[in-house]
């Protein structure tokens, strides 16, 4: 044993670590925005102030364990001794102290990356709404004018704000490497605020299973390295794009699996609400203005053939 | 009309998987059915178990049930595991998500409501009244009634395997999807009537057994007193009664949203399915805690036992195992932190959910004072401790890191949270029933499990624990989400692998569990327990014979201390052979259990595929047989001085204890391991 030193023992762990390292790209220990960031540095942190108790734990089992075998007749024997004020305090003071601390840093950090609080920036956001649909994710960009399914794309440090729908079962919006998911859920609207630090092309998926071509509800991210990288790729979907008026809509909205991406332009203004409303068909008569007697009409023409129903 | 939605098309008679796999069951069926016929014990099983209404056959039923429904879940996660190394790099495996999801959805429903409810409640049942000196449980009856509605239920969700197909929604049956809209077939339905059945069942045995607990301790037996296992039992039952009601309610909104075209949980027409998941979240996280309570309970028994002492801080025990289950209902929330709640909620819930680490803390530091300077005896059951100690920390530190909203958005419904959930359940439920089987397996029958093939079967679940999840937790962290039937990743595919083996592993650990159930029956003379205490025992249930007459005690004990039979031991009473018997009361076997557990499972047959008419004959059926039952007279009856007297000379003779030239002294002899004299 003379001969060993720990650095040797590194050196050939070093391959090791390296696969387990590399194995991390493309999760959400790899991330690529200022949310994910947050968060990945969240899950060090509380998981660091967990091992405090955790370890002591697990080290005083198998200590314990060893000093008070059976054979070890050393070893002091107190069959009666059950009770002690100090340790009972020790005990749960200790949880006590460390849940305290994990409290404040949960009640800060739940405020801090609420996913419905926009991000703070200096650019203006982006809008893009969402509709999960059997099974594929399509995406409007209403001041854009265009809309996109399975393809997302932004330019990077510019925050993009979602607002999420779904016109089929519920469905879960997560890009890891950029942040936290939310759920799309038909007739509700759920929002989330994400940024991209980085130029690339990251993972989306969904992440709450919604029956059989669940699987293949999957779309790619792109953050731009530039805004004009960003222009360029709105171009191509204008000028790639079918409109996306209510025939078409309906048509993607039939159930299918493992969508190609697929550009739209000019989409149905009205589109993403019309979405949302034909969950509460009835309360139409409410509408007073020119603009929501269009919405109702819109929502009306979804209604007429429900897309759920089809399996 | 005659068949409601039945027709030829339900029977999967052209999937080769699903008919090679039913024919193995029904040949493996067919055998037993010989074996019993050949051996003409169909009376003895009719009459002995089936229609008995004692407290430890009715619990090794139980467990019966519990460890088929583990081999049928195991199979799926098998598959499942299966699939998933298969199904990389853009191949599609063996599975169409047609037949996974009912394999996914199947291998949950079975594991948490008919393999470890089951597993619980039987050794609650053989245990409990055991534990607090009662001779049955309040409610004999009923208890045969609970046993057979879970039957029934499982019959159902078995039956779903052959006659048509079982849900595709994921154990927890969210809607929309869960609705007709996109679940037309009778998959959900089999889902809602199985869970209904068993959910009374449930209930029924919980309100038996709180009733027990309050009602039937020995004299002398103070609550404070009562051994730890019945306490977290008690606390388990309490969380039972409040909350499988709810499940009970939510799955009925469901049905009437399925048969009767209500609107609770759909989409449109102002259902609202959020309330689903708060209603399935409010029973579903308690649910957890009524799963690990209990073995939290065998834990501590198992503990002070082979470390020969008292278990530390009894009182705080208790307490803790309250804050638990008082805690566990206030937490739900932190199922869909993903919602859209407000951070005041997301933050609220994830604090609270934080707060549970804190009894549950104190709890392992407990068993550790434990341990603190005993004299351990490492047997299978502290092994199972042990892993326990070791693999639940982690479990336990993944949940809280869960608990904090901003790490659940990236974490939730990924393969983190399936790992963290198996961490919890199999290190900690399961492991807990695993300790408790083979501790209270000599008090059941009368010998010892093979200790060899134990401790195997513990190294290999919790090595194929290790390496089937780590890996799931890393994939977690590599965003891989649950339920996918495929996937396209390389980076993912070595974690995959090396979870498939950790299943295989797992399987290796219950094949030395059925083979050590095998070894120990064949070799059950060498292994005799012929004291009824084998393990030098603390509570009252190692004071009776093993396995204890059906009367349990043939003269009520009376308490003095939280270890009574310790307490016993001590003072040299353990073994007093009484001066005389008073007649026993003793509540008589009934089929009334079986035939309503017949009728039920047609009653949910009948709904689960619109066959009307056999809906009205289940019911009446049930009707009748209540009826029938209120009618019957023949309830009970007493054992007489007579009978008593000779089950315990026999009792006593084993022991080497000569009851007609008994001294005093005899009654102080240790006698622990001792075999069986010529006198036996």
């Amino acid at each position: 044993m003379r001969n060993f030193r720990p650095t040797r023992l590194l050196w050939g762990l070093s391959p090791v670590l390296a696969v387990l390292l590399s194995g991390c790209q493309g999760g959400i220990l790899d991330p690529k925005g200022q949310v994910a960031a947050d968060e990945k540095s969240l899950i060090i942190t509380a998981t660091l102030l967990m091992l405090l108790v955790v370890i002591p734990v697990i080290v005083m089992t198998f200590l314990f364990a060893w000093k008070y075998r059976a054979s070890n007749k050393d070893a002091i024997y107190t069959p009666k001794w059950s009770h002690s004020n100090k340790i009972e305090a020790v005990v749960w003071i200790i949880p006590i102290i460390i849940v305290a601390c994990l409290a404040v840093v949960t009640w800060n950090t739940t405020h801090k990356l609420d996913p419905y609080r926009p991000l703070d920036s200096d650019k203006k956001p982006i809008n893009v709404q969402v509709v999960a649909m059997n099974w594929k994710w399509l995406f409007i960009y209403p001041d854009l004018h265009i809309a996109s399914v399975n393809q997302l794309a932004f330019p990077k440090n510019v925050p993009v704000n979602f607002r999420i729908t779904s016109d089929a079962a519920m469905n879960s919006f997560f890009i890891p490497q950029l942040g936290g998911q939310i759920y799309a859920m038909a007739g509700m609207e759920t929002k989330l605020h994400l940024i991209a630090n980085e130029a690339g092309t990251y993972k989306g998926m969904s992440s709450n299973y919604s029956g059989a071509g669940f699987s293949g509800m999957k779309f790619n991210a792109i953050a731009t390295e530039t805004p004009e990288q960003f222009d360029a790729w709105v171009q191509k979907v204008r000028a790639a794009g079918k409109p996306l008026n209510a025939d078409a809509y309906l048509a993607l909205a039939k159930p299918s699996e493992n969508n190609a991406v697929a550009y739209y332009a000019m989409p149905e203004p009205r589109l993403f609400d019309a979405v949302l409303h034909k969950y509460m068909a009835g309360r139409q008569s409410l509408a007073a203005t020119d603009d929501e007697l269009k919405l109702a009409a819109l929502t009306k023409r979804l209604c007429e053939t429900p897309a759920v129903k089809e399996q | 009309m005659l068949l409601g939605k039945l027709t030829l098309d339900a029977i999967p008679y052209k999937e080769p998987i699903i008919v090679a796999a039913l024919s193995g069951a029904g040949l493996l069926g067919l055998v037993v059915l010989a074996l019993i016929t050949k051996f003409g014990k169909w009376g003895y099983l009719w009459k002995e178990w089936l229609t008995s209404v004692d407290h430890k056959k009715i619990g090794v039923m139980y467990i019966v049930v519990a460890m088929i429904m583990l081999l049928r879940g195991f199979a799926d996660a098998l598959m499942m595991r299966t699939q998933l190394a298969l199904a990389t790099d853009g191949h599609l495996g063996v599975f169409p998500p047609e037949h996974y999801d009912q394999i996914f959805t199947a291998h949950g429903v079975i594991m948490i409501i008919f393999m470890a409810m089951p597993f619980m409640t039987g050794l609650m049942n053989i245990v409990v009244p055991l534990q607090i000196g009662a001779r049955d449980v309040a409610f004999p009856f009923l208890n045969s009634l609970s046993f057979w509605l879970l039957v029934s239920a499982v019959i159902l969700v078995n039956l779903s395997l052959g006659v048509g197909n079982f849900a595709r929604t994921g154990w927890v049956a969210y809607p929309p999807l869960s609705e007709l809209g996109f679940s037309p077939d009778v998959g959900v339905d089999y889902y809602t009537w199985a869970l209904q059945i068993s959910g009374i069942g449930t209930t029924l045995t919980a309100i038996n057994f709180l009733v027990t607990i309050i009602k039937m301790r020995a004299p002398g037996m103070k609550l404070m007193q009562m051994p730890i296992f019945t306490w977290t039992c008690t606390w388990a039952n309490v969380l039972i009664v409040a909350s499988f009601p709810i499940l009970t309610g939510a799955l009925a909104m469901l049905s009437l949203d399925r048969y009767l075209d209500f609107h609770f949980f759909t989409a449109e027409a102002g259902g609202n399915a959020m309330m689903y998941l708060n209603l399935f979240w409010a029973w579903g996280h308690p649910e957890v805690y009524i799963l690990v309570l209990p073995a939290f309970g065998i834990f501590s028994e198992v503990i002070s036992t082979f470390s020969g002492k008292r278990l530390f801080g009894h009182t705080s025990m208790i307490i803790a195992s309250g804050v638990i289950s008082v805690l566990g209902f206030m937490v739900w929330l932190h199922h869909f932190f993903t919602m859209g709640s407000g951070a005041d909620v997301n933050a609220f819930f994830g604090i609270a959910t934080m707060v549970i680490s804190v009894p549950t803390g104190v709890k392992l530091f407990n068993w550790l004072f434990t341990m603190y300077r005993g004299r351990i005896r490492f047997t299978p059951p502290v092994l199972w401790t042990l892993g326990f100690m070791v693999t639940f920390s982690i479990g336990g530190m993944t949940g809280v890191l869960m608990a904090v909203p901003g790490a659940d958005f990236v974490l939730h419904n990924s393969l983190f949270l399936i790992a963290h959930f198996h961490n919890t359940i199999i290190g900690g439920a399961v492991f807990g029933y695993l300790a408790g089987f083979s501790y209270w397996f000599p008090k059941a029958f009368g010998f010892k499990l093979n200790e060899k093939l134990g401790k195997a079967a513990f190294w290999f679940w919790q090595s194929g624990f290790f390496f089937a999840f780590i890996p799931l937790y890393i994939l977690g962290f590599l965003g891989m989400t649950r339920r996918l039937n495929h996937t396209n990743n390389p980076a993912w595919d070595p974690w995959l692998y090396l979870a498939c083996v950790g299943a295989v592993l797992i399987a290796c650990g219950i094949a030395c569990q059925l083979l050590q159930l095998y070894v120990s029956v064949r070799d059950r003379k060498q292994n005799m327990d012929v004291t009824g205490d084998p393990w030098n025992g603390h509570t009252l249930e190692w004071s009776t014979s093993s396995p204890p007459p059906f009367y349990n005690f043939a003269v009520v004990p009376h308490v003095h201390d939280i270890d009574a039979f310790t307490d016993m031991k001590e003072k040299g009473v353990a073994y007093k052979v009484p001066q005389h018997y008073a007649p026993i009361h003793m509540p008589s076997n009934t089929a009334t259990g079986v035939y309503i557990g017949g009728f039920t499972t047609l009653l949910g047959f009948a709904l689960i595929w619109h066959i009307w008419w056999l809906a009205i004959v289940g019911l009446v059926g049930i009707i009748g047989a209540m009826l029938a039952r209120a009618y019957d007279n023949n309830l009970d009856y007493y054992v007489q001085p007579d009978e008593i007297e000779s089950i315990e000379r026999a009792h006593f003779e084993q022991m080497g204890i000569d009851v007609d030239n008994y001294s005093e002294r005899d009654a102080e002899k240790p006698r622990r391991g001792s075999r069986p004299t010529t006198t036996a």
